[in-house]
């Protein structure tokens, strides 16, 4: 019997510096940075009507409130040397029966905190811009509770101290993602993109609660401190199976390969939705756990060569897929795919990784969440218009627009000086250290995704800004009002200087490493400036063909027929064909199969999914036949059967 | 020897009965024998009245009869009835539970008599009888006391001490349920059709329960758990029989949680039977079941586990998968929720078969945490309704929660707890019979457990969608408003739902202190 | 020593020895004469009374009837050894068996008083 107990006290040493000590001062007050959002969520989901009229502005309130206690717990962290940055705020005693102790705790540490003040910075204000997006939609209270309930969730996820604590933050944003991709579910595509993002986050679901019961099963507890402190006397096998399940969950929350088909079609949720959770924040949480757990996967080099790869892929994959799609929602969708791409390749690499993952992490919530912004306010300036087919030329019209998404865009191609650059850089760098034939491949794929992202985020940027106009006849395409238009500028100042104040001076770096322990030092098989020179090259290189196909020539309103590729990576390189040949066709073949029903009436009540679900009353059930000879068939078979089978045995 | 033989001659020796022990199960029979009496002797106008206080205030009654019998631990009647840990926990989640049960069953709202239940049980439905018996104000006020009745039986069944009074109370608490389920006041004929069939693969199943008592007995020369238990240690000649007797017991008893393959009543008698009695047997009956086959388990025949428990091992796989993947194809609420039921009757067998203390305070949190979750889940079912009817095929449920958010809204929440979703009692005791599992050798049943549960998950999360983001068919489905029995039923069951996910530690604290049975 | 099941088994061996050859038997030798009475419910007894309203069902009074009879017929079984032990049993099985009665009685009661004795 496993008797673990675990709670501030005793909790084990951290990889790195300082030890955990438990939370005083302000960040005792850590629990209120999910209780205030929370309560948000609580008063307009069930208030009701009543909080119609003062619901949103309440949420935005309460969320900068959370941002404010976030601010100052980071500051007071600031004044304490780096040793003493790790405490633990024990809540409750969550579980304490028999076999199984768990404190429910919180872990305020450099890595948390940093994830604490992107997800109420960027949210906040994404709330704010919210206020004017959503103005005129009568469901406002509803939309605002789940964004309140997602940032409380998201805070959960990043301050929890165990896996098991983590893992109902992880359900509970995949919850308030779920209820707000769905939320405009007057359309039934939208309700099926739900669901494919559901079915998506149970794999990893599953794949979370394994790793997290054979951690129990091991180590005999679940905490983060515990479960570090277990990995050395750990055998291999158990350790790689963890790390593959931990990838598993990370992967489909983080959409990688091969679980990433439910993104593109998570766009259907309203854009401020796909700017917080699908760009910058949620999607992150698998390189969260990444990192969160790099002692596990540093234990493990087969499952970090696996987190490697997937990161590899997908950010290829993202990169290919942005650029044959026409709808601009897509295109950055896949774009924060093969970002994030990046960051799992980063993480994956060991600690010459961990600080660069992060970085690009935090980055990447400026600049896309900017982005997306921007796509919802020229949405809104055209008619809920997203075919970038038809825009064209808005940088006269929407001025404001055009220059944040130009920082944006100058952010993510990685051109020094705006942020993207001093972390894409690194990770480009990082993925060229080592020997044999992991540079090449690794840095290679990083090198030509920088190339390939240079080009379809030119391609976006000019088919929407740049070239002549192809607007539809009835839109008046027209600036955003202030309420959106401020978030916008304050994230691309993100955008534009976060990178210059962390990078160079190495703040990001000392500042991680109480969490992930110092990077070492290591050579790129190219040399660095070489190196730097060439990503620079391949990136104007993609900008400049973009200008060629779509600023100086004419683009085409309607979408030509294109070459095999460009089919393909219209249709997401046929992921979800090959989704559906590998788990639903069998899925539906075992269900069927089982249950004997013929395929003749399968009712539409759910949508994309119901071939796999759906069923009549009509069918004919041979082994539920509702005749009470048969059951008792069933029964003495049943009987016989084992009866049989123990005899046989013994 | 000779003394014992003509025993007419000696001395008459009555057996010493601990009363504080056996109270609870005194109260319940006391109390339903009252309600036979109000049955017989009170005018029509007061019974309905009269039977619900005599029931709820036996029921309360009785939970504290509960709560006294902690000081009177022990082996009673002869070593029949045993009072321990276990026994006295499960008898408390019972008589909890029944009360939900008793206050679900009453709801009449604007009727003359609880509306679950047909005015008159003997009339053949659509018959002249049937319309002159509602025409005169009849109420089947008889459920009641049949309820009392099952309790008892249910409170006997985790208590028994040998196999006889096992199967006299396996009898007790059947019965009473076989003629409830017979009872509903809408589609009576599927209501009848569902009856005889648990009645007819009941009593099937009680010969297998008789049959394997009996095998035991040649092999051990006792009913008594406790002599079996001594026997397993020695040769004695008839040791071909332990097996065989271990698996036809185990069916008896598999049959009344409704493990795969004893599984194929669960769906039409929960779909026919009147929603109150499902939630009803879906709760309290799985949690007398699950008792029973602890005790016989654990006291009984533990140390022979290595030659049967391989068996066990197949029916909670069978039936953590069957569950999952049949209910998929489910299209009325009722069999889906039967389908779970059998999905989480596999659940907690993984937990069981932990064989260890852990694995016996896992299985009592679960038990408490799904009755809850189900009796109300059941009570919402009868409130959705189509003209008359209950509304049970999924496709009416689309777009209530726009109509109906606060109903939609918790019925969503019992889904989620149903699928284990963190903070709600689902997860809790998910977690504790997976990780007992796991602790005690049985990884590969909580890996299936697992993927059964995703599974499963998304049956839940297919009737959320259909809930919240399809548009309703017409807008002839509507929620009933539910009368302060209903309410409250709802209420509690929705609340100990949140309550066990997000502060299990009381509970599970109490279950780990009352896991150790009285050998 | 054999075995003491031995001679269990081949009494079960006797009993359905029994039963195959009759049934077996009977269709082989038995002469096939055909008449309305075979057809009947009970071919070597009364006709069920009285006939059902609706069509061929056997009417439930009489089952009712032959139940409460056994009730009271096992209860007779329990009462006649306390009888003939009742002198050695004292005071405390004279309260079991008094409470046993007045159990039978409250089912009796409601028998009674909700008219399952009535026959019309």
């Amino acid at each position: 019997m496993h008797l673990v107990q675990l709670s501030a006290s005793s909790a084990v040493r951290l990889a790195g510096a300082g030890a955990a000590q438990p939370a005083s001062g302000v960040t005792s007050l850590a629990w209120l940075l999910v209780v205030l959002p929370l309560l948000g969520a609580a008063i307009l989901l069930f208030g009701g009507r009543r909080t119609n009229r003062f619901g949103p502005a309440l949420a935005t309130v309460l969320s900068w409130a959370s941002f404010g206690i976030g601010a100052v717990i980071f500051l007071a962290m600031l004044g304490r040397s780096a040793d003493q940055r790790v405490e633990v705020l024990s809540l409750y005693s969550w579980i304490p029966a028999g076999g199984f102790q768990l404190e429910a705790g919180m872990l305020v540490d450099p890595l948390s905190m940093a994830f604490v003040l992107l997800v109420t910075f960027v949210g906040s204000l994404i709330l704010v811009y919210s206020l004017a997006y959503m103005e005129h939609d009568p469901d406002r209270r509803r939309f605002f509770g789940f964004l309140n309930l997602f940032v409380a969730s998201m805070l959960l996820l990043v301050l929890a101290d165990s896996y098991l604590l983590l893992y109902v933050g992880w359900e509970g944003v995949g919850l308030a993602s779920y209820l707000l991709i769905g939320f405009w579910n007057q359309i039934p595509a939208n309700a099926s993109a739900a669901n494919k993002a559901f079915v998506a986050n149970r794999v990893g679901d599953f794949g979370m609660s394994v790793a997290i019961m054979l951690m129990f099963a091991t180590f005999g507890t679940v905490t983060f401190a515990g479960v570090d402190a277990g990995v050395a006397g750990a055998n291999q096998g158990t350790l790689t199976a963890i790390g593959l399940l931990l990838l598993l969950g990370a992967c489909s929350k983080s959409a990688q390969f091969p679980l990433q088909s439910w993104l593109g079609d998570a766009m259907a949720g309203p854009t401020p939705v796909s700017a917080l959770i699908h760009a910058a924040t949620m999607v992150t949480a698998g390189v969260y756990l990444v990192v969160r757990s790099h002692v596990i996967f540093e234990g493990t080099p087969t499952a970090q060569t696996f987190v490697v790869v997937a990161g590899a892929i997908t950010l290829i994959f993202g990169a290919v897929v942005g650029c044959a799609k026409d709808d601009v929602k897509k295109v950055l969708a896949a774009s924060t795919m093969s970002q994030i791409g990046y960051m799992m390749l980063a993480a994956g690499l060991g600690p010459v990784g961990y600080v660069f993952a992060i970085f690009h992490l935090l980055n990447h919530g400026f600049f896309k969440a900017g982005m997306f912004l921007g796509a919802g306010s020229v949405m809104h300036g055209m008619n809920d218009q997203v075919d970038m087919r038809r825009f064209g030329n808005l940088s006269g019209a929407m001025k404001i627009t055009w220059f944040t998404f130009g920082i944006g865009w100058l952010s993510i191609l990685g051109v020094p000086p705006f942020s993207g650059f001093f972390s894409k850089d690194k990770i480009i760098e990082a993925a060229f250290i080592g020997e044999g034939w992991r540079p090449w491949v690794f840095g290679g794929a990083a090198l030509i995704g920088a190339a390939i992202t240079a080009f379809y985020m030119s391609r976006l940027f000019f088919m929407t800004f740049q070239g002549e106009k192809r607007w539809p006849r009835d839109a008046h395409p027209h600036e955003s009002p202030r309420r959106m238009t401020v978030p916008m500028i304050v994230l691309a100042t993100g955008s534009a200087f976060l990178g210059l104040i962390l990078g160079p001076t190495n703040a990001i770096a000392s500042w991680l490493e109480p969490v992930t322990g110092r990077s070492p030092e290591g050579e790129p098989v190219i040399a660095v400036p070489v190196l730097m020179s060439l990503t620079l090259l391949l990136v104007a290189g993609g900008v400049a063909l973009a200008w060629v196909q779509y600023w100086r020539d004419k683009v085409p309103v309607a979408a030509p027929a294109g070459s095999l590729l460009t089919r393909a990576a219209r249709q997401d390189l046929y992921q979800d064909d090959v989704n559906e040949a590998l788990l639903m066709r069998p899925g539906l073949h075992l269900t069927r199969s089982l249950v004997f029903f013929d395929s003749r009436g399968v009712d539409g009540a759910v949508g994309g999914l119901a071939a796999l679900i759906g069923g009549t009353s009509a069918r004919v059930r041979r082994v539920q036949n509702g005749f009470v000879r048969s059951y008792a068939l069933t029964m003495l078979a049943g009987v016989v059967v084992i009866l049989g089978a123990v005899w046989v045995v013994q | 020897m000779i003394a014992s033989l003509s025993g007419l001659t000696t001395e008459f020796v009555a057996t010493k009965i601990n009363y504080g022990a056996v109270l609870p199960m005194l109260v319940v029979f006391g109390a339903a024998m009252i309600g036979v009496l109000v049955e017989a002797f009170a005018p029509r106008a007061v019974r309905y009245g009269a039977q619900v206080g005599v029931a709820l205030v036996g029921l309360v009654a009785a939970f504290m009869a509960v709560v006294l019998a902690v000081g009177h631990q022990g082996s009673t009647l002869a070593g029949a009835v045993v009072i321990d840990g276990p026994a006295l926990f499960l008898q408390g989640t019972i008589l909890a539970l029944s009360v939900l049960s008793v206050l679900a069953m009453a709801e009449r709202f604007d009727g003359i008599g609880a509306d679950a239940f047909t005015a008159q049980g003997a009339a053949a439905p659509g018959s002249p009888q049937e319309s002159a018996a509602v025409r005169a104000g009849a109420t089947t006020t008889e459920v009641f006391p049949l309820t009392m009745f099952a309790i008892g039986g249910m409170l006997l069944f985790p208590a028994a001490g040998d196999l006889l009074t096992m199967f006299v109370a396996l009898e007790v608490l059947s019965l009473p349920l076989y003629i409830l389920s017979g009872l509903a006041s809408r589609r009576r004929l599927l209501s009848q059709e569902a009856s005889l069939k648990y009645f007819l693969l009941g009593a099937f199943s009680s010969a297998f329960f008789l049959f394997g008592a009996a095998l035991l007995f040649g092999y051990s020369g006792s009913m008594d758990l406790g002599v079996i238990a001594k026997a397993i240690g020695t040769q004695s000649g008839m040791d071909g029989l332990l097996v065989p007797g271990v698996l036809l017991v185990l069916v008896g008893l598999l049959f009344k949680i409704g493990a795969v393959p004893f599984h194929s009543w669960t769906p039409d008698v929960y779909q026919g039977a009147p929603t109150p009695v499902t939630g009803f047997m879906a709760a309290c009956t799985k949690v007398a079941a699950f008792g029973a086959i602890l005790r016989f388990v654990y006291v009984g025949v533990g140390d022979s586990r290595w030659d049967w428990a391989p068996a066990l091992w197949a029916v909670a796989i069978l039936t953590m998968v069957v569950g999952a993947v049949l209910s998929i194809t489910q299209t009325d609420v009722k069999r889906l929720l039967a389908y779970s039921s059998i999905a989480h009757a596999g659940f907690v067998l993984t937990g069981l078969l932990a064989f260890d203390r852990v694995g016996v305070s896992s299985v009592m949190f679960y038990v408490v945490a799904y009755g809850f979750s189900t009796i109300a889940a059941f009570a919402i079912v009868s409130l959705v309704r189509d003209g008359g009817s209950e509304a049970t095929h999924l496709s009416q449920w689309a777009g209530l929660g726009r109509t109906h958010p606060i109903v939609a809204g918790a019925f969503a929440f019992l889904l989620l707890a149903f699928a284990g979703i963190p903070l709600t009692s689902g997860f809790t005791a998910k977690f504790a019979v997976f990780s007992a599992a796991i602790g005690h050798g049985a990884t590969p049943l909580a890996v299936v457990g697992v993927l059964a549960s995703a599974i499963a998950a998304f049956v839940y999360v297919r009737v959320i969608v259909l809930m919240y983001f399809t548009e309703s068919g017409g807008d002839s489905v509507r929620v009933v408003p539910p009368s302060i029995l209903t309410s409250a039923a709802v209420t509690i069951g929705v609340a100990m739902t949140l309550v066990l996910g997000v502060v299990p530690a009381p509970l599970l604290d109490l279950a780990s202190r009352s896991a150790l049975f009285l050998r | 020593m054999t075995n003491p099941y031995v001679p269990l088994l081949f009494l079960a061996a006797c009993g359905v020895g029994f039963a195959v050859v009759s049934v077996l038997g009977l269709s082989f030798v038995g002469p096939r004469r055909y008449n309305r009475a075979k057809v009947d419910a009970y071919e070597c007894g009364i006709e069920p009374t009285p006939q059902a309203l609706g069509g061929g069902k056997v009417p439930v009074k009489y089952y009712l009837t032959a139940m409460l009879f056994i009730i009271f017929d096992i209860e007779s079984v329990f009462l006649y050894p306390f009888a003939v032990a009742f002198s050695k049993l004292g005071l405390f099985a004279l309260v079991e068996m008094v409470l046993f009665i007045l159990t039978v009685f409250v089912a009796y009661a409601y028998v009674w008083r909700r008219g399952g004795l009535e026959w019309d």
